[in-house]
């Protein structure tokens, strides 16, 4: 798409709010709608929006497959991680009471950290997703 | 409308994008209820990202649907229209929409809603029972994407990279 300089611009311009938006519903989850399943897929769709503009090439430079493939592994390794260190600490498997000194200081902890795996996830996926059905060809 | 537009049209193209309309109806729909976590995974997912997904299938695929219906539409036709009339007949049990006395509300609606400020202190309750008293079904859910994901890098994905390091093993 290198002949669609509107497209090209405009995209470029809209990218960063898409991602900042995202990082909002991630972190922003607890006191409004949003999360990080809807988190990851905004974020993704970003994602996707570059590399339909700019091409797979670019996005690959952006966001090597490795780093999606330990993405991908990474969120559920950190939700389960954080349920295990409610298991270590002497509480219950995704107990986040425990986290921390106040038990609802750590069920915010524990909702952070397994939004964030969530998150995390499920954009790669989606990245993941994208890029091995645009990169196969016919 | 849209849905009786989706059945009839054999333009794939079309297809998609009537679908993902249809989602951004239905996440209109879902704000109108005051479900409004659930609308924006509508309009993420079903509008946006799905399309994409469906669009790029078509783009390895084919744009119009082949196939002309070969059987006789008169008996699935019956079974449809049976199904219908047992579904629209049960609806007539159902409580009311928004019935504080509904069964729903009844069993541990309450207590999420009068404990979690204390026990989470999460002002979004959404949040607070998907992530920390469905913790174990939310962990489940990431596993089935995770599962997905595997499944589809393993038939698309793996091909592709063989296929091109075979490639590359021809011009070498």
């Amino acid at each position: 798409m290198k002949q669609h300089l509107v497209l090209r611009v405009i995209a470029k311009q809209l990218l960063p709010l898409i991602l900042v938006f995202a990082l909002y519903v991630q972190f922003h989850g607890d006191f409004g709608p949003g999360g990080g399943f809807q988190a990851g897929v905004i974020f993704a769709a970003g994602v996707i929006l570059y590399a339909l503009i700019y091409g797979l090439d670019a996005t690959r430079k952006a966001i090597p497959p490795w780093l999606l493939r330990v993405g991908i592994s990474l969120g559920v390794i950190l939700y389960g991680g954080v349920g295990m260190a409610g298991l270590l600490l002497g509480g219950n498997f995704l107990d986040y009471g425990v986290l921390a000194d106040d038990p609802v200081a750590g069920q915010h902890l524990g909702i952070l950290l397994i939004e964030l795996g969530v998150g995390i996830t499920v954009a790669a996926v989606m990245i993941t997703l994208f890029c091995a059905f645009a990169g196969r060809r016919r | 409308m849209i849905a009786l537009a989706l059945i009839r049209l054999r333009n794939l193209f079309a297809v998609v994008m009537l679908s993902g309309i249809y989602s951004l109806v239905s996440a209109g729909l879902f704000v109108v209820m005051d479900a409004v976590d659930v609308a924006l995974t509508e309009a993420a997912v079903g509008a946006g990202v799905a399309m994409v997904f469906m669009l790029s299938t078509l783009a390895l695929t084919t744009g119009q649907e082949k196939m002309p219906p070969t059987h006789t539409p008169l008996l699935p036709l019956l079974v449809v229209l049976i199904t219908g009339a047992v579904l629209i007949y049960g609806t007539a049990d159902m409580p009311l929409y928004g019935d504080p006395a509904n069964p729903a509300h009844q069993h541990v609606a309450p207590r999420y809603i009068e404990d979690s400020p204390q026990e989470v202190g999460v002002p979004n309750m959404v949040t607070a029972v998907l992530a920390s008293y469905r913790g174990f079904d939310t962990l489940g859910e990431v596993v089935v994407v995770f599962t997905a994901a595997i499944g589809v890098l393993i038939l698309i994905g793996g091909s592709h990279s063989s296929r091109r390091r075979s490639d590359q093993d021809d011009e070498s």
